[in-house]
């Protein structure tokens, strides 16, 4: 039988305020335990909680990405349920009304363009951390991420492969992150990925039962579990068993899926609107506040880059894949006379390399824009020649020290200089002779052979067309 | 001392009379003196109230309230100082902070001597559901002072401070007055900040003032009153100074009297009610009757809403942050079940139960969803009363303060004496409570209700009625 | 719609209360009681009217801007807890 799988994602996105949803806490990641947990995050007696704005703000700009449905008034219910690290013994979240209502992504595979809907999009707070390692007979609760706020991004079951689920989790994680609305770090968990998967013989209607495969934190273990998933619903299909609707947990390390203990009860959250908080209103003058002040977003910024800079679509949208590699871009590009297309290439080509080589981020980058504009201008200013550049650029990367600095100690400086360099070709016209005649009798390949020799002698200095312009001269005239 | 309401006391405070010292250690010592008769108090700031007294040497004329002494029921946060809610679950709870009201009143000059006992998470109209024990009627050390805030009614009836505050959920604050023979005013809700209030049912609850008379709770309201950043239900609009409204005349006022919902009221209560109709119209108030065909739907509606939110908002009370913990849990499950189970009292359990049940998946919409309909029902049979009246009379209770043990295996019986007040906290509106008879020597208190935000308009009906009567100056022997 | 003792245990777990067994009978009849004079609400004709959540729900939700406005405190806050350590709160094993 020939199956189609079919998958709906469920994405928190961590948004990056500097106060939590509810109360006037900081969000930082990484603090000491529970240094960030106040009276209202711990869910002391008599506290209430109060709306942070800045969070409406940034549901409502994701909605408008999205071409979503705003909805001008949205109701905060709470999901009841007992857990250590859920300090009111209920989340406050969004159930019946959430911010953002029905809109939908393009995604692009193989060249075709395909819809994927996003059903909805809701405001919810974290819940704290439990440490389940860390004593023998105890679990550590840890409640500074209490509280945090999360944007819960739910797409419709639109996908038919692991491959599309994929490219739709890359072109939301750039979304949001082009809003700046979140930092994108899968690791620290400010991108949680749930998978709901299930599987059906092509044509049928119907959906399958679903697992749903929960946080797991890289675009490379998502597309494994998944993987996994479809093969193991396959399997128990065609040997005539059933799928169990079940949470079912990825192990990177054996690479398959493991269903999470079945809990005790049906989950029964008793849903109600929090009678603390009042309906949310967004009226006309915030959504056109929101609409004025939205980031840039991908696509109109790659037609930005190729109009401004003049640059290919190829270049452009390699450019923006990510914010932080186009804003990288803008900047060496305003700090240096460049050509743009040579800004480009050396981010391309250079940067982009090492980037994956060592696996860090732009922002964790050793060179960093200005370090970069100043390699470049270098370049421009005759100072030392492209083939040095590269060597240079891969000091700088490892040494983190600015390109001036190198080619001081190096003593890497161009060789400009006609008469130095003449008297260098003429020792290596000399040397050569032989060569020299094979040139004059037709073997004209090896002009190149004698830039070589001149570079070589140079130590890679010289600079290259001039090089080629007084070699030419003498090898005509003579 | 005690007999002489708050605009006495400063003056004699300005007057140099006696000094704010000398105010604190007379009620200090009644409250020594008297208080095991009653078991009103559960815990008693003596040493930080004098130690406070003795740091005012000069009386602040701007401040109405300065060096007037204060009692804070226990639901309120007071921080350092134990905020138990009479509850077991909170006996070892010392409050990390202040409530707003309570910061509002410290900030007018006011004086903590401590917080008054109460039935447990405000859950109940006796007091007998306190941790703490049943705090008794001062008119009848055997019957109840009413709830759940019984124990700021009784200190103020036994004339063991002039002030407290209550909460009223459902008339947490008016039922206890009414049975103590005092004024109580419960507020438009969102007129008062919630924040550190511990929550029975949030969209209900709201913080108000016990006094000996209406003009007090003029005093004390100013103080109380007013919008705050942190309750996000608190309402910001301007607050007048309910003073100002208090000496109006009442000629011209129409007040509403819902003549079908008092026909089977007791025959003795109803004599009372009339009478009082009768000073009001001497003062030139006229009588309009109304109908409110749906008030007794109210009290059923009121005991599934309050439940409800109140079954969410006691699900943080868990042992691990705060509070009771059940010693040595085998198991989470256990912790959970044991310090919850052993925690908190039969009443609250038993609503906690209800309101799980009346939110849980199938049941949502027959119980939750259904009151709150109704609600919005029963506030439109207020809305359409106040079209044609400036503020609706009712009584307080359908009976005098009854005798402790008489309906505490009962909870039905219970719940219905609040069937005059609970409608009153669905549609938010502000009502106070206040003496107007007695009947076998039980003070018996009638209700003024007003539009919502229009407290100073009850407030000058109250007034005006008690300059013209002395049933709010009467004090239980006992305690003379 | 009586409600029977599995029930009752039922909405116990679900409330996290632990109940004797003579408790399960006693909440058993009054809720029973209770939940029968509820009842009377079910002939009322609540058809096209909203839900009224909020006793003034035509006000609106404030909000605060996005600044900190709160210290950390966990050396006081944690002695209100009877079970900490190197400031974490502990609790039973939780195994998933």
């Amino acid at each position: 039988m020939q199956w189609e799988s079919v998958i709906g994602l469920e994405v928190h996105t961590q948004l990056k305020t500097k106060s939590k949803l509810f109360s006037g806490s900081p969000t930082e990641y990484g603090a000491m335990p529970n240094t960030q947990a106040s009276i209202i995050d711990l869910g002391m007696p008599g506290v209430l909680p109060v709306l942070n704005q800045k969070v409406v703000e940034m549901a409502i700009q994701f909605g408008l990405a999205v071409s979503a449905k705003i909805n001008n008034r949205s109701i905060f219910a709470r999901k009841n349920y007992f857990y250590p690290d859920l300090p009111k013994g209920y989340q406050i979240s969004q159930h019946d009304i959430p911010i953002v209502g029905t809109g939908y992504l393009e995604i692009e595979n193989n060249g075709a363009i395909k819809k994927i809907g996003i059903t909805r999009a809701h405001l919810e707070e974290d819940a704290g951390k439990s440490i389940h390692d860390l004593y023998d007979n105890c679990s550590a609760i840890d409640l500074n991420r209490a509280g945090t706020p999360l944007l819960e991004i739910v797409s419709e079951p639109d996908m038919r492969s692991s491959q599309e689920a994929i490219i739709y989790l890359k072109k939301l994680h750039r979304i949001v992150t082009y809003l700046d609305i979140c930092d994108g770090n899968l690791q620290e968990g400010s991108f949680r990925v749930d998978a709901n998967v299930s599987i059906r013989p092509v044509g049928d209607t119907e959906l399958g039962t679903r697992t749903e495969l929960k946080n797991i934190n890289s675009f490379k273990f998502i597309e494994q579990a998944i993987k996994y998933e479809i093969q193991r619903q396959i399997k128990i299909l065609e040997s005539n068993g059933k799928v169990i609707q079940e949470t079912r947990l990825y192990d990177p390390v054996k690479n398959e899926t493991k269903a999470m203990r079945s809990k005790e009860e049906a989950h029964d959250y008793r849903y109600f609107p929090d009678p603390d908080l009042l309906p949310l209103e967004i009226d006309k003058k915030l959504l056109q506040k929101c609409q004025k002040n939205m980031p840039e977003l991908p696509h109109d910024k790659l037609e930005r880059f190729i109009k401004e800079y003049k640059l290919s679509k190829y270049d452009a949208s390699v450019l923006t894949t990510e914010k932080t590699l186009a804003d990288y871009f803008e900047n060496v590009s305003n700090l240096t006379s460049a050509k743009s297309k040579t800004v480009a290439n050396w981010i391309i080509t250079e940067f982009l390399s090492y980037l994956n080589k060592d696996s860090v981020d732009v922002t964790n980058a050793p060179i960093k824009a200005e370090m970069l504009a100043k390699l470049i201008n270098k370049i421009e200013d005759k100072t030392i020649n492209g083939k040095i550049a590269k060597t240079v650029f891969e000091k700088m990367w490892n040494s983190g020290k600015e390109a001036d600095a190198i080619i001081k100690e190096e003593n890497l400086i161009q060789l400009n200089d006609d008469k130095k360099l003449l008297e260098i070709i003429n020792n290596i016209l000399v040397e050569h002779n032989d060569k020299v005649q094979d040139y004059k009798n037709g073997k004209i390949k090896l002009f190149s052979f004698f830039v070589g020799q001149v570079m070589k002698e140079s130590k890679g200095k010289a600079n290259p067309s001039q090089v080629n312009k007084l070699l030419q001269g003498i090898l005509e005239n003579s | 001392m005690h007999n002489k309401n708050i605009k006495e006391i400063k003056q004699d405070l300005i007057n140099k009379k006696y000094s704010v010292k000398e105010l604190i250690q007379h009620f200090i010592d009644r409250i020594e003196k008297y208080d095991s008769k009653l078991n009103a108090m559960i815990t008693f700031c003596k040493q930080e109230a004098i130690d406070q007294s003795k740091l005012i040497t000069n009386i602040d004329t701007s401040t109405e309230l300065h060096g007037i002494p204060l009692i804070h029921k226990d639901v309120i946060c007071t921080k350092n100082v134990k905020t138990s809610c009479g509850s077991k679950m909170l006996d070892n709870f010392i409050s990390p902070y202040n409530a707003t009201i309570v910061d509002k009143m410290q900030n007018s000059g006011m004086i903590m001597l401590g917080k008054s006992n109460m039935d447990e998470f405000a859950m109940g109209s006796s007091t007998e559901n306190s941790f703490y024990g049943v705090t008794a009627n001062p008119w009848n050390l055997e019957c109840v002072s009413g709830g759940s805030s019984g124990g700021s009614a009784a200190l103020v009836a036994a004339r063991l401070i002039p002030a407290t505050t209550g909460t009223d959920t459902g008339g947490s604050i008016r039922q206890p007055a009414g049975f103590c023979g005092i004024s109580g005013i419960k507020p438009t809700y969102g007129r008062v900040s919630r924040f550190g209030l511990i929550a029975y049912a949030s969209s209900l609850d709201q913080a108000g003032p016990m006094a000996k008379s209406v003009e007090d709770l003029a005093y004390l309201l100013n103080s109380m009153a007013g919008y705050d950043p942190k309750d996000s239900t608190s309402i910001n609009i301007s607050v007048p100074n309910y003073l100002e409204n208090l000496d109006k005349k009442l000629k011209g006022k129409k007040l509403g009297l819902p003549v079908k919902l008092l026909s089977d009221l007791d025959s003795s209560i109803n004599q009372k009610i009339q009478q009082f109709i009768d000073e009001l119209k001497k003062l030139g108030a006229t009588i309009v009757e109304i109908d409110l065909p749906n008030a007794h739907l109210s009290v059923p509606t009121y005991y599934i809403v309050a439940p409800s939110e109140c079954s969410s908002n006691l699900a943080r009370f868990d042992g691990i942050r705060y509070g009771y913990r059940h010693p040595d849990p085998k198991n989470i499950t256990e912790q959970y079940i044991k310090s919850r189970g052993y925690g908190f009292g039969d009443e609250v359990k038993r609503r906690i139960m209800l309101g799980t049940y009346t939110l849980s998946a199938g049941y949502y919409d027959a119980y939750y969803l259904k009151a709150q309909k109704i609600r919005r029902i029963i506030r439109e049979d207020y809305q359409k009363a106040f079209e044609n009246v400036d503020a609706v009379i009712l009584p307080t209770t359908p009976t005098t303060a009854f005798k402790i043990g008489e309906k505490i295996d009962d909870p039905l019986s219970m719940y219905l004496s609040d069937i005059y007040t609970v409608g009153i906290n669905l549609a938010g509106l502000p009502a106070l409570s206040l003496p107007v008879g007695f009947i076998n020597e039980l003070p018996i208190g009638a209700q003024i209700i007003g539009k919502h935000f229009a407290e100073d308009t009850i407030l000058n009906i109250g007034h005006q009625y008690q300059l013209v009567t002395d049933w709010h100056k009467k004090i239980p022997e006992e305690f003379n | 719609m009586e409600i029977n003792d599995k029930t009752i245990s039922k909405i116990a777990h679900l409330a996290r209360l632990h109940l004797e067994d003579q408790e399960i009978h006693q909440h058993k009849d009054k809720l029973n009681s209770i939940l029968n004079w509820v009842e009377q609400l079910k002939s009322v004709d609540t058809d096209n009217i909203e839900p009224l959540y909020h006793p003034l729900d035509d006000s609106i939700q404030p909000v605060r801007d996005d600044v900190i406005t709160e210290k950390n405190n966990r050396e006081e806050l944690l002695t209100l807890s009877e079970t900490h350590k190197s400031g974490l709160y502990l609790v039973p094993k939780v195994i998933d």
